[in-house]
């Protein structure tokens, strides 16, 4: 069944947007492999059908103005209302970030993410901020915002369980958000090339349960 | 027109021509376009090769490549991650800058345009010349960037700053500085060329050869041709800033000068997706015309075809965005990226159901370039198809940067543009050599490469949408891409089949080329202008007189004819002479 249902293919969703990200997805793997079944058939059968037979003359057509209208209207439809369904996804993905208690700095570089946490009193750059090496934990259920920076050249921070995708470039700070929705573990590969070691650079995100996140903040003193 | 102005002495000035006025600095436009085609030829080879280097380090990663191990002595044979690196970007730099442009745009453009719209020569022969030796040139800077210490570019066909634009970022030095030389140089050739296309198509054509009388093919490269003369020049200055940062101490694209690593790829783009086009266009165009030719029917839609390569000409200008949806551009501006993109969708889709309309009802024959010509259709809707998930910003948020957009490029690029050229070549080789190609061996090559292709680059699809980064070196290095690897290994074994698939083609154009039996003026029994010249056409194509063009060029079963092709040159007598609409 996988081998013919493309969406099996996909990672397990494990956020919020991922689920309506995934939908979209699904929309449009049904718009286009139902296209394409049509074109391939209809090709196939005109290639049987009217193949060179001795004596045969070709019907001489220049072409039909009602047939063009149509398969021009039709698609261009079809089109307009995946714009206008993909518009409201992506305007609530990007556009805006959602109230949230927990902001993490993620700074890339050749060839490492640096996550950093800003401590007890909630601000960044003060003595309490904590930073860790390709280790990003958060809790479940509730909306996180990243702060993307980078030291070098452009990196993109991908979770693929997440469908997040974002690149951090060097000279700006870019704000995303995720909410994951399953606690486990989740690999964080950098998507965009950075160099001899863009391959292996990777990090992991934690997604724990609320009572497992409290113990790790104070764990790593990072619970006021 | 003015062309028919050239005097009788001209028709035979070119006994008196020398080998070397005739072989190499040659200003004939067949003999410049033949030039192209064997640089496009020779370059494919390289390129390929270096797709299937990459292939084994994707499918059996870090195991040491047979043979390889002369070349690759430190590491035994085994691909280290940034000759990787090498591997890919100069695959795609070479294949679309020095393959599929020069094949094309280069060859086919400059052959067909003079002999279809019954012109003797280019608008400007000795700026077509210098077009194509400021090209080789640039060919030649291109490989020399193999040999310099450090390696040649590494930061991707894209060549994002400030990876590129940085040195001690990728390690390579002289190798991207020869990538932006070499791109350059290309920009001025392709400039001079597009002048000179578009001069020629507006200024030389037969009498009676209005522009809705033009071959599909000419169409397709005249706007081609705008497109190349509005676009190179933005990629021309973009290499130029990008050296700037490497060598001068600019900064163009740093931050830490008050550069925007953004502006690279607003520039790139700019000039990126109207490139996209560059490669599909005239390939659309050729395989109008052999579907027209060998189904014995008029293109379905003459003007409906026109209109919508001019729609894609404009609208190609304003989609490029869609290459940045996630580099950190605003998502108000991702959004009208996102109408426009899929806007561009429709005059593709026009296209393809022109094409079926054509075959509908056809005497279809089932030549080489006639398989060829119809696996571009079926490839390309393919390709068509998957660039709706992208189109769709939200979804393209998970597939940007994976292997489902590389899986889309090569169905555009591969299944379109190459199948394209080899319709061509299969299509045009009897009159550009004089010579016909083996139907035999062509069919050996067609069918294992259509086959091997699908096995090649349909998977790709799958690995993307499990989230398998693109220029990642070693996919085993991920947890959840280990279950994926057994799809890499079958996408390299069918790769490495691919590659073999390509033997007989290349048996086929060297033993045809000289010993392939002699051709006929118009073997496929087409109307076009350039298949009333002879095979080879001489220099200035035609004798003494210029064809009088009386009609459209797919005027193919007309009734008024008992043959099933009716030449755009044909005179009928005068009561019936008002055939053939457009």
């Amino acid at each position: 069944m996988k081998w013919f249902y493309w969406t099996g293919w996909l990672p397990q969703n494990a956020s919020t947007y991922g689920k309506e990200i995934d939908s979209m997805y699904e929309l449009i793997y049904w718009i286009t492999a139902v296209t394409f079944i049509l074109v391939a058939v209809t090709m196939i059968a005109f290639l049987i059908k009217y193949r060179h037979r001795e004596g045969r003359r070709a019907t001489y057509s220049h072409g039909n103005t009602t047939l063009e209208i149509v398969w021009t209207i039709v698609p261009a439809l079809i089109l307009v209302a995946l714009t206008a369904m993909s518009q409201p996804l992506w305007a609530r993905i990007k556009y805006t970030t959602p109230q949230s208690d927990l902001t993490i700095q993620v700074l890339a570089k050749q060839f490492n993410w640096e996550i950093t946490y800003a401590g007890p009193d909630g601000k960044f750059g003060t003595e309490d901020d904590k930073t860790f090496d390709n280790e990003m934990h958060v809790p479940v259920n509730k909306p996180v915002v990243v702060l993307l920076r980078s030291k070098d050249v452009i990196h993109s921070f991908f979770v693929p369980q997440f469908r997040m995708k974002q690149d951090a470039v060097p000279g700006r700070e870019i704000r995303q958000w995720f909410e994951a929705t399953k606690p486990g573990k989740y690999e964080l590969p950098c998507a965009e090339l950075c160099g001899f070691g863009h391959s292996g650079m990777k990090g992991w995100v934690f997604v724990h349960t609320p009572e497992e996140y409290q113990k790790w903040l104070k764990e790593q003193g990072l619970s006021s | 027109m003015s062309t028919s102005a050239v005097t009788h002495h001209d028709v035979h000035a070119h006994h008196e021509l020398g080998f070397i006025r005739t072989y190499i600095f040659s200003t004939d436009h067949k003999m410049i376009g033949r030039q192209f085609l064997f640089l496009g030829l020779f370059m494919m080879i390289i390129g390929g090769l270096l797709a299937l280097l990459l292939r084994w380090q994707l499918g059996w990663p870090e195991t040491p490549v047979p043979g390889l191990g002369g070349i690759l002595k430190e590491t035994e044979g085994v691909i280290p991650p940034e000759v990787y690196n090498m591997l890919f970007t100069m695959h795609a730099t070479i294949m679309i800058f020095f393959v599929i442009m020069p094949i094309l745009v280069g060859c086919f453009g400059n052959f067909l345009i003079p002999l279809m719209i019954g012109a003797r020569d280019m608008a400007f022969p000795k700026l077509n010349m210098l077009s194509f030796w400021v090209g080789a040139l640039a060919g030649v800077l291109m490989l020399v960037g193999f040999f310099v210490p450090g390696g040649h570019a590494a930061a991707g066909w894209t060549s994002y700053a400030p990876l590129s634009s940085v040195p001690q970022y990728t390690g390579t030095n002289w190798g991207q500085n020869l990538w932006c030389i070499s791109l350059f140089f290309l920009g001025i050739s392709s400039l001079m060329g597009s002048i000179n296309y578009i001069t020629t198509i507006i200024n030389q054509r037969a009498p009676g050869m209005t522009f809705f009388r033009m071959p599909l093919v000419v169409w397709s490269l005249f706007i081609t041709a705008i497109l190349l003369l509005l676009a190179l020049p933005v990629l021309t200055s973009a290499v130029a800033l990008l050296l700037f940062d490497r060598t001068l101490g600019t900064h163009w694209f740093q931050p830490a000068g008050g550069g925007e690593p953004l502006l690279w790829q607003h520039l790139f783009w700019f000039f990126g997706h109207p490139e996209v086009y560059i490669l599909i266009l005239p390939a659309m165009g050729v395989a109008s015309d052999v579907l027209a030719t060998f189904s014995r029917k008029p293109i379905f839609g003459y003007r409906a075809m026109v209109y919508s390569m001019l729609g894609i000409c404009f609208l190609s200008w304003i989609v490029y965005g869609h290459h940045m949806f996630v580099s950190g551009m605003s998502p108000y501006v991702g959004t009208s990226f996102m109408i426009t993109t899929m806007i561009i969708a429709v005059p593709s889709a026009i296209k393809t159901f022109n094409w079926l309309g054509t075959l509908w009802g056809g005497n279809i024959r089932f030549t080489v370039p006639m398989l060829n010509g119809l696996a571009f259709v079926g490839m390309f809707v393919i390709g068509g198809l998957s660039g709706i998930f992208m189109a769709s910003s939200p979804v393209d948020i998970f597939i940007q940067d994976t292997y489902f957009i590389v899986a889309h490029i090569h169905y555009v690029v591969f299944g379109g543009s190459v199948f394209g050229i080899f319709a061509a070549i299969y299509y045009w080789f009897p009159k550009m050599f004089g010579r016909n190609m083996s139907a035999w061996l062509g069919h050996l090559h067609f069918w294992p490469t259509f086959v091997f292709y699908n096995l090649t680059f349909f998977p790709m699809h799958i690995l993307g949408v499990g989230g398998h980064m693109r220029r990642i070196y070693n996919p085993t290095q991920y947890e959840f891409l280990q279950p994926l690897q057994p799809i890499n290994e079958f996408i390299t074994i069918s790769a490495l089949l691919l590659g073999l698939a390509q033997i007989p083609f290349v048996i086929n154009f060297l033993w045809s080329l000289f010993w392939g039996p002699k051709a006929e003026v118009n073997p496929w029994h087409a109307n076009t202008l350039d298949w009333t010249a002879p095979s080879p056409p001489p220099h200035l194509n035609w004798g003494a007189t210029i064809p009088t063009v009386y009609r459209g060029p797919y005027e193919y079963s007309s009734p008024e004819v008992s043959e099933d092709y009716l030449p755009q040159t044909r005179q009928l007598a005068p009561a019936r002479a008002s055939g053939g609409r457009h």
